[in-house]
């Protein structure tokens, strides 16, 4: 009794120094400080506006080969759009000339015989768009602009005419969960994802791997340590620099940028601890393998910041990769904490999507922290 | 009272997908009361016996008993009896001493009022106490090192194990540990002292001599020392080359091992053989032999089966390099600046063709930036650094076809096989076509590449890696040769054969510039320069610098003796 309540207070005064260690190593190396404090906020700022799916800054062009009436009238309605700065001009060479230099993602030709085909009842005006396919977000944005603009126009002058306009469906779009339909809401949360696993994954891969090749390991493996304080004292100290640099994002997203943030902070502190640990035990696996720096970093960037970036559905839509892509994206944890972050913030305290995505990413940090726990030797081998 | 504090039964261990065991059946035992010394050169296996001890390893065969129980079975208890110091110290550099001091505690349970009388106790022991809020990585060598110890006393072990931790430290703090352990164990503890300095074995209670894995000896070093008693001679006033005396001495059946000391010659014998007639040695008529004492190292070497010889195949091949007896290496004030930190601080030298010389110092000092800026690495802040009447400011790459240069831990690339790395120095150094498969051919006969050409040079043993070095860096017949630390961690049959194509080289007239920690190292050299905190203290030829500290109380100093009394004399007394 008296023997394990000595072992008690061993574990916890062994386990305080470490952390104590462990913590003014962070607050003293600029490169940690620099990753947990200086980055998240770097590359929230890229990410919101760099990053930019909104078209508010396109530039389209209009070329006006028809002087009529009708055609003046429908560049007009063209021309007044708030979602589009438009560029006018008498000449398609010109536009041909400013989509080469990318100064117009795409023009609009008014053909000479526009008017004309327009009175014909027989006939269809025609309406040329020519789109930069290089870019094929803004080519199908350009598209879609132009067939509004162009059913716009059509009611607006059956009206005047006081005919009926007939369209077999009217769309009436309404953005759920993001009214404004503002990419920003939805890139920030997807933002703070890659940052977590910058934190949890890279910045821990490296710190068992610096003590095994600054030969403190080897000291520290001599006292009485045990696995279990050892490996606590990896994660402790650097679960709260994952907290604090994630609430520190969330401030700023929430009051720099103005994202709606719509569920309440203590499911956040819940997902993001889980997929933290998941990070973590990510991280501690490629430092305990490897024992060297170089290699854990590699392993970090290829195993978790890459598929974070691309695979989990930050940027790109998972549905709308091969199947085979989208079969693998099921295996990465950030995955999960992506749409547990998109609910969060957008939607709100979704219970059911929560738990799913709080269950698998559960499942994702038994799976490598446990991984670790069992490559953790007491020995050098 | 001295009792056995640790037993090892013939212990081995071969590590996973190794070909050869890193230790191979070592029986010994060490005792309280005693430093024993775990001695030998690289690769020896002395680390991995040290954490087999430390139970970090566990052993493939054999048995190891520590304080009563098993290194990793016993691992809980053993661990509180234990003190043990790894290679690099095991410091945090970016925690200060007393943070490093204050983990360590923790960690081994010494809290309360204990843990304040300890480090009172051990910062006095050290000499720390002036330098408790500075971080560790801001000490010096010989401060690490002490910090280190303190932490591994923590707790008071009673067997204390010490990986190499000699190398890096200058002399001075070398001498100060040695003093310390000594205390620790007047007061009973064990103490295990790796190293690969053969003349620290002579220093050491006991012994435990080891060699590619394979023990060697075991006990008491006077024991054998004594094995060569009566078979250890210098040749002192002799006239001509010492080195070709040497080599015409090594050529003789009865002689054993032989190396150049200041102007004379010593000599080891075989068992049972009578000295050579100075006259079959062509000594000249003023020679004389004077019996002397015999070292460990002879005793190492003895058991080895003796040196390598005294003929450079090298050397034969080599062109003579003629010419006058002119400088050929000039350093004028030379100075480099790292920030405010003089790294090398106007440094003056010249070197005379077919002359040998020296850069004496421990890591640190000043040597490697000294020797870089001499043949145009790094460009000095100020003053001149001139070859063969080149100034390296201006041309460095015309004077660097002229230089060989041995880059320290013997730099190769690793992923290129033997050859390909013959191919490849040979071509960065300007041979082309024929001239140059007739060079590489050459070097592939004379070190006897053949059967290792497309082998990685990362598996082979040290003493290989420095031969290829070597070849690598002479292919091209360069008049001068730069080696810096060429021998570092060779054992000393490999360091003789090097030196012997030294020699061999500088007969032929080529100047060789080389830097080493090894004070003993300095002897082979015509004129050495003791290099201390970026400045030449003191220069000379070795007799002259170990005669001008001579005294009625040591009248034969060793090159450290008088390392040590010259740092002393160039620093002010501090307070």
């Amino acid at each position: 009794m008296d023997d394990s309540k000595m072992n008690f207070s061993g574990f916890f005064r062994r386990l305080v120094a470490l952390c104590r260690k462990e913590t003014r190593q962070i607050l003293r190396d600029p490169s940690s400080n620099l990753i947990a404090f200086v980055l998240p906020v770097a590359l929230l700022f890229i990410y919101s506006y760099g990053i930019n799916l909104d078209s508010t800054s396109v530039s389209i062009g209009l070329v006006l080969e028809d002087s009529s009436r009708e055609a003046r009238q429908f560049a007009d309605s063209f021309i007044g759009s708030p979602y589009m700065k438009v560029v006018t001009s008498l000449n398609r060479a010109e536009m041909e000339q400013a989509i080469m230099e990318t100064t117009v993602r795409g023009f609009v030709v008014i053909p000479e015989d526009f008017a004309r085909r327009l009175q014909r009842p027989t006939d269809t005006a025609p309406l040329l768009v020519v789109t930069d396919g290089t870019e094929p977000n803004l080519a199908s944005f350009v598209e879609n602009y132009t067939r509004g603009a162009w059913q716009n126009w059509l009611q607006h002058r059956a009206d005047e005419h006081g005919r009926k306009f007939t369209t077999a469906i009217s769309l009436e779009p309404r953005y759920w969960f993001n009214p404004s339909a503002e990419s920003r809401n939805f890139i920030i949360p997807g933002a703070i994802t890659v940052i977590m696993t910058v934190i949890g994954a890279l910045l821990t891969s490296l710190v068992i791997a610096r003590e095994w090749e600054r030969g403190t390991m080897e000291a520290l493996l001599a006292t009485p340590v045990t696995r279990a304080e050892l490996l606590l004292s990896k994660i402790i100290p650097y679960y709260a620099l994952g907290i604090v640099s994630l609430l520190i994002c969330v401030a700023v997203a929430v009051f720099a940028l103005h994202v709606p943030f719509r569920g309440s902070l203590w499911v956040l502190l819940m997902v993001s601890s889980l997929f933290l640990f998941s990070a973590l035990g990510f991280g501690l696996l490629l430092s305990t393998m490897t024992r060297n720096q170089f290699n854990a970093a590699q392993g970090a960037l290829n195993g978790a910041f890459l598929p974070a970036l691309i695979l989990s559905g930050f940027i790109y839509e998972i549905r709308s990769m091969p199947l085979i892509i989208q079969a693998v994206t099921y295996l990465i944890p950030a995955r999960y904490f992506v749409n547990a972050m998109h609910t969060l913030f957008m939607a709100g305290n979704i219970w059911s999507v929560l738990l799913r995505n709080m269950f698998f990413l559960a499942i994702a940090s038994v799976f490598f922290l446990g991984l670790t726990a069992l490559k953790t030797r007491r020995r050098l081998e | 009272m001295s009792e056995v504090i640790a037993i090892l039964e013939n212990v081995g261990k071969l590590f996973p997908k190794a070909k050869k065991s890193a230790v191979e059946d070592v029986s010994a035992q060490i005792q309280t009361g005693l430093v024993t010394g775990l001695v030998g050169p690289d690769g020896a296996g002395k680390t991995t016996l040290i954490r087999l001890m430390a139970g970090l390893l566990a052993p493939t065969s054999g048995r190891l008993r520590i304080d009563g129980g098993d290194p990793i079975a016993d691992a809980a208890r053993l661990r509180e009896n234990i003190g043990y110091m790894p290679q690099k110290f095991g410091l945090y550099e970016d925690l200060s001493v007393e943070e490093n001091l204050t983990l360590y505690a923790d960690l081994r349970g010494v809290i309360g009022a204990e843990r304040e009388t300890a480090f009172k106790r051990l910062l006095d022991f050290t000499d720390l106490v002036r330098f408790t809020n500075r971080l560790a990585g801001k000490l010096s060598g010989g401060m690490k090192q002490k910090l280190g110890l303190a932490c591994a006393l923590l707790g008071k072990p009673r067997i204390l194990l010490l990986d190499e931790p000699g190398v890096g430290v200058d002399p001075i703090s070398r001498r100060e540990l040695w003093k310390m352990v000594k205390d620790l164990v007047a007061q009973g503890m064990a103490v295990v002292w790796s190293t690969a300095y053969l003349d620290e074995a002579e220093l050491c209670g006991q012994v435990i001599l080891m060699n590619e894995g394979k023990l060697i000896f075991a006990g008491v070093p006077s024991v054998m020392t004594e094995r060569m008693n009566g078979r250890c001679f210098l040749i002192q006033s002799c006239q001509g080359s010492r080195r070709q005396l040497l080599t015409r001495a090594l050529r003789r059946p009865e002689v054993m091992d032989g190396v150049i000391q200041g102007h004379s010659v010593r000599l080891v014998l075989r068992k049972g053989a009578a000295a050579p007639k100075l006259s079959e040695l062509q000594a000249g008529p003023e020679c004389v032999t004077t019996p002397v004492a015999s070292r460990f190292e002879d005793a190492f070497i003895d058991a080895l089966g003796g040196g390598p010889g005294g003929e450079s195949l090298l050397a034969e091949r080599m062109r003579s390099i003629p010419g006058p007896k002119e400088t050929v290496i000039k350093a004028g004030n030379l100075t480099k600046k790292f920030g405010d930190f003089a790294a090398a601080d106007q440094v003056t030298f010249s070197v005379a063709r077919g002359e040998i010389f020296g850069l004496l110092g421990p890591n640190g000092a000043g040597k490697s930036t000294t020797f870089r800026m001499m043949c145009g690495l790094l460009a000095p802040t100020s003053g001149t650094a001139r070859v063969m009447g080149i100034d390296l400011a201006h041309s460095a790459s015309k004077a660097r076809q002229r230089l060989g240069y041995m880059a320290q831990k013997f730099s190769l690339y690793s992923s290129l096989s033997v050859l390909q790395n013959l191919e490849f120095f040979s071509g960065v150094y300007g041979l082309r076509g024929a001239k140059q498969q007739t060079q590489i051919d050459e070097m592939v006969e004379v070190f006897k590449f053949g059967p290792f050409l497309d082998v990685t040079p990362d598996t082979l043993p040290l003493g290989f890696k420095q031969r290829m070095a070597l070849a690598c860096a002479v292919m091209h017949e360069p008049d001068i040769l730069f080696l810096d630390e060429p021998t570092s961690g060779v054992d000393p049959v490999t360091r003789r054969e090097f030196w012997t194509h030294i020699n061999g080289l500088v007969e032929k007239g080529v100047t060789v510039m080389v830097t080493t920690h090894f004070m003993d190292e300095a002897e082979y050299c015509d004129r050495v320069a003791l290099v201390y905190r970026g400045g030449i203290i003191a220069a000379g030829t070795p007799d002259d610098l170990k005669q001008s500290v001579a005294s009625t109380n040591n009248p034969d100093p060793s090159m450290e003796d008088a390392f040590i009394e010259l740092v002393g004399r160039n620093e002010p007394v501090n307070g």
